[in-house]
């Protein structure tokens, strides 16, 4: 339906709705988070669910303890190769559809760990991020604001059709292989199915 | 049947239900057209933290524990009585402190039984 025609019905007092946009609305209204902080960028997390920023005014304050119950997955801080098999397989217990937001500089790149032994350089060499925030740690507003770019993307997807998302796709695989570590380093050292490994050119 | 005096009952009863079990039916006929399940290895495995679960969940505990329980359990609550018993005992009589030190030695018995016994000693 058009969204002009939509306005005018709206006007006239008649509320006209998709099954798709139902869909959307349900799920971006209620993201529950997975309840787990990592580093320093949780405690800023932490900030966003209390008083003063308070998520819950975007429907995400309910923190769940156990994977099965969530359907976000905010890694909020450091992920050293020790913590990485675990945060992949939380991910992989789940449930669909799931998100993930990789808050701050060492969850999307290593951050200023970067160049340590032990620290991953982005936890998007194993798991799909679907929101990535900059920042050393990310303000509370920058975690609102990843928050609701992740629900305008919820609000964007399609049920059926190509581009419909992985927990709609009977044929999309669902498991991420969780790395074991291995002799200097985890093994495989990414998943190249979410992270195509960049050619380095000399 | 409609004349029946518990007939409300019965429809209040069924609509009871229908609430319950309608948005149950909906959300797995929804999984079952629209959201595929997809189960795997990882995701069915047991949820220990992130953690691979080592181990049997079905462990069986020392009878020990259960003795020592319940040894500490009858002290606890013979606490509550002394306490009462120690506020008051300047103006209790003679047959109030002889059945109070009954209940004492017979608790005191019971101690000396399970020493003898040797359920305080950890093996």
């Amino acid at each position: 339906m058009e969204q002009g025609l939509k306005i005018e019905l709206g006007k006239q007092g008649v509320f006209v709705t998709t099954v798709e946009e139902l869909y959307n609305w349900g799920r971006r209204s209620s993201i529950w988070p997975m309840q787990f902080g990592l580093a320093c960028c949780a405690i800023e997390m932490i900030a966003t669910t209390m008083a003063r920023y308070d998520l819950a005014r975007f429907g995400g304050e309910v923190f769940r303890p156990s994977p099965r119950q969530a359907d976000l997955m905010i890694i909020s801080g450091t992920v050293t190769k020790k913590m990485a098999p675990q945060v992949v397989r939380l991910y992989n217990q789940m449930a669909e559809p799931r998100y993930v937001i990789a808050m701050g500089a060492c969850a999307i790149s290593g951050g200023p760990f970067k160049q340590g032994y032990n620290v991953l350089k982005g936890i998007d060499r194993y798991i799909p991020v679907d929101v990535h925030i900059p920042g050393c740690p990310p303000r509370p507003e920058a975690l609102l604001h990843a928050f609701i770019t992740l629900q305008k993307k919820i609000d964007g997807q399609s049920l059926t059709g190509e581009d419909r998302p992985r927990h709609l796709d009977a044929a999309a695989q669902g498991e991420f292989p969780v790395p074991v570590q291995g002799e200097h380093d985890l093994e495989p050292t990414s998943n190249k199915g979410v992270w195509p490994v960049p050619i380095t050119i000399r | 049947m409609a004349s029946n005096s518990y007939f409300p009952l019965g429809v209040l009863f069924v609509v009871a239900l229908g609430f319950g079990l309608a948005p149950l039916a909906l959300a797995w006929l929804w999984a079952k057209f629209v959201s595929p399940a997809k189960p795997n290895a990882i995701k069915n495995a047991i949820y220990e933290c992130g953690l691979e679960s080592r181990g049997d969940a079905w462990v069986q505990f020392r009878s020990a524990y259960y003795l020592y329980a319940i040894i500490f359990l009858i002290f606890d609550v013979e606490a509550v009585f002394l306490l009462p018993f120690a506020v008051a005992f300047t103006g209790l009589g003679v047959a109030a402190c002889l059945s109070m030190l009954v209940f004492v030695v017979m608790l005191v018995e019971g101690l000396a039984w399970a020493w003898a016994k040797g359920v305080l000693t950890w093996a």
